[in-house]
């Protein structure tokens, strides 16, 4: 199986689910337009705060707004692609998991191209806006590192959001309840990265440093394009290193993927 | 060599009880009781290539269990599976490469894709050359007949069209194996006839080996030269139809034409089963009496137009041994 050859069919696979979604292509604009604007209102109450207190704890509101964009272009990317594991505790209630353990292709793979949401394109195009004005108007010299860690940053926070969605699909094959835990991290993390991370309480840091590595596809890389020092004082290095923790975090989720798995076919349900 | 050999195979559920209402609910978040259930209680058989088995037995005697082993897409508590060198669920993905399933209760198709884009991407998923693919793809679409409704989305189509589908789909990457689960299931007559001439087509021409579960009995005895009899996780008989009927205490049935209607027949020796006009059917067993002895009481008693011996039905043979069993 060639890594071609997959990714051919994992177009097939977006194809169909993207012609799929346009079949009803009115329905499909509002909700593409809806998603634009309340994510647009999102950004207009950061933007309300700092006109009224001018910045938060000497960060600026260009700088936040390139804290926003990247993770909101990175969340919208892994709400798009990982679509299917949102989908998925509904399969394994209705046994349709079976279907994807007869074909042979990893399950991980089969899940994930089940579904790409095409309307969080608004998301991602609120966010492409803001990340624009950011880069714009922010003083900062776009070398060609500079692009690189922010492409990087953006490709790891979309893996972390993405392992989110894995181990929430994980939890599935165990309980059908309690799943609700998982969007309070996803959505909280979300909501937390849209802002620089030092102006949060330490235990606050801490878990979005060390337990979920968020903060290392956000907040560090973006430190070091903005050539911050941390104000908490780790290494400025550590933002050109992170956005690999992202690839790591989910490669440790499909781990952990495999073991639920492993437990639906010991269990058959 | 076999193609498929199973040893001891075993597969043991645990089941959570809890309590009804809502403090049962609560006590079960606190302590778990278990129930175990043998699903499959020691099973061995061998498949040659090129046979086709009915796997056979009541609800809930294990038949899909070892199918969903056979598959690979279950796990068993102990014993061996070998499908053509291979432990299913421990290479899945090459060992379903090999495999073709259908599940009669379930599609394999893609609900709201026409059938023939279903095709396409089962094409890529099992990475079949483009001159292959469509040589057997028109091959199954004409023996199937399924040209009319190529370009219809899998959810429009009626069941024994979707089955037909079904069973193309599983064939596409020219699997040496086919498990069906319940084919027949739900399908009008003219359905069956078809899915059945299809199955013993793919068998007696191409060497597909086949294990079919079922409940309709006239797949059995018009498709299965071997029957495997499973009840309570256990196989209770494993042979051809006739060692089927062997296994139960022997019976025959003579069934004779009477010149008129109404009228009724009485022997010591035989029982009547069934009257329909001038039609009677009765039951012997051959040991008591023999057939050439019982027709001429019979026929010098009574107004005899046309009699023939026969079988059981295999049904009436089926659940005979099923009331044995318990």
């Amino acid at each position: 199986m060639s890594i071609a050859n997959t990714l051919n069919l994992y177009w097939k696979y977006i194809g169909i689910s993207i012609r799929a979604q346009m079949q009803y292509k009115v329905s499909f604009i509002m909700a593409a337009i809806g998603h634009f604007l309340i994510t647009a209102v999102e950004f207009l109450a950061i933007w309300a705060m700092f006109d009224r207190f001018g910045s938060i704890d000497a960060w600026t509101l260009a700088e936040v707004a390139l804290f926003y964009g990247m993770v909101h272009i990175a969340f919208s990317i892994s709400e798009g692609a990982a679509r299917g594991f949102d989908l998925f505790p509904s399969m394994v209630k209705s046994g349709d998991f079976d279907r994807f353990l007869l074909r042979p292709r990893s399950t991980a793979f089969q899940v994930a191209s089940m579904e790409f949401q095409l309307l969080r394109i608004g998301r991602l195009l609120q966010a492409v806006i803001i990340l624009g004005w950011a880069v714009t108007t922010l003083d900062i010299s776009w070398t060609l590192p500079r692009v690189l860690l922010t492409i990087g940053a953006i490709g790891g926070g979309a893996c972390i959001f993405s392992g989110f969605f894995v181990i929430q699909a994980t939890l599935a094959f165990w309980t059908v309840e309690s799943l609700e835990i998982m969007n309070t991290i996803t959505y909280g993390g979300v909501e937390a990265a849209s802002y620089p991370l030092a102006i949060y309480r330490d235990w606050f840091r801490r878990f979005f440093t060390f337990v979920v590595p968020l903060a290392c596809v956000n907040y560090f890389p973006a430190l070091a394009i903005l050539g911050k020092p941390d104000p908490m004082g780790l290494p400025t290095v550590l933002g050109w290193l992170s956005p690999l923790l992202g690839v790591a975090f989910l490669w440790v989720t499909l781990q952990i993927w495999k073991v639920g798995v492993r437990h639906y076919t010991s269990t058959g349900s | 060599m076999p193609q498929v050999t199973v040893e001891n195979l075993r597969k043991t559920f645990k089941i959570a009880e809890r309590d009804p209402g809502m403090w049962g609910a609560v006590k079960g978040l606190a302590v778990r009781r278990y129930r175990t259930v043998h699903a499959l209680d020691g099973i061995d058989f061998t498949l040659e290539p090129g046979e086709l088995v009915g796997y056979i037995g009541p609800n809930g005697a294990g038949k899909s269990t070892t199918v969903k082993v056979l598959a690979g897409i279950l796990v068993p508590t102990s014993g061996k599976v070998d499908i053509l060198g291979r432990v299913p669920w421990k290479d899945r993905i090459e060992h379903v490469r090999g495999i073709g399933v259908v599940f009669g209760q379930r599609t394999q198709l893609w609900w709201d894709l026409p059938v023939i884009e279903s095709f396409d991407l089962l094409k890529d998923i099992y990475n079949v050359p483009s001159d292959a693919h469509r040589a057997t793809r028109d091959r199954l679409i004409d023996l199937l007949s399924l040209k009319e409704f190529l370009d219809t989305p899998v959810r429009q189509l009626s069941l024994g069209q979707r089955m037909r589908c079904d069973l193309a789909a599983s064939l596409l990457h020219s699997p040496a194996m086919l498990f069906l689960d319940e084919p027949t299931i739900g399908l009008d007559a003219i359905s069956k006839l078809a899915v059945r001439d299809f199955i013993k087509e793919m068998n007696r021409r191409n060497g597909v080996t086949v294990i079919l579960t079922t409940h309709d009995m006239d797949d059995i005895e018009a498709l299965c030269d071997r029957i495997m009899v499973i009840g309570s996780g256990k196989i209770l008989s494993d042979g051809t139809l006739e060692d089927l009927r062997a296994k139960v205490k022997r019976e025959r049935r003579l069934v004779v034409h009477l010149a008129h209607d109404g009228m009724d027949i009485e022997d010591p020796d035989a029982e009547v089963v069934k009257r329909e006009g001038n039609q009677v059917q009765l039951r012997f067993d051959p040991e008591v009496i023999s057939a050439p002895n019982l027709i001429s009481r019979i026929a010098s008693k009574y107004p005899v137009r046309d009699l023939f011996v026969e079988n059981p039905p295999i049904e009436e043979v089926i659940a005979k041994l099923y009331r044995e069993m318990e």
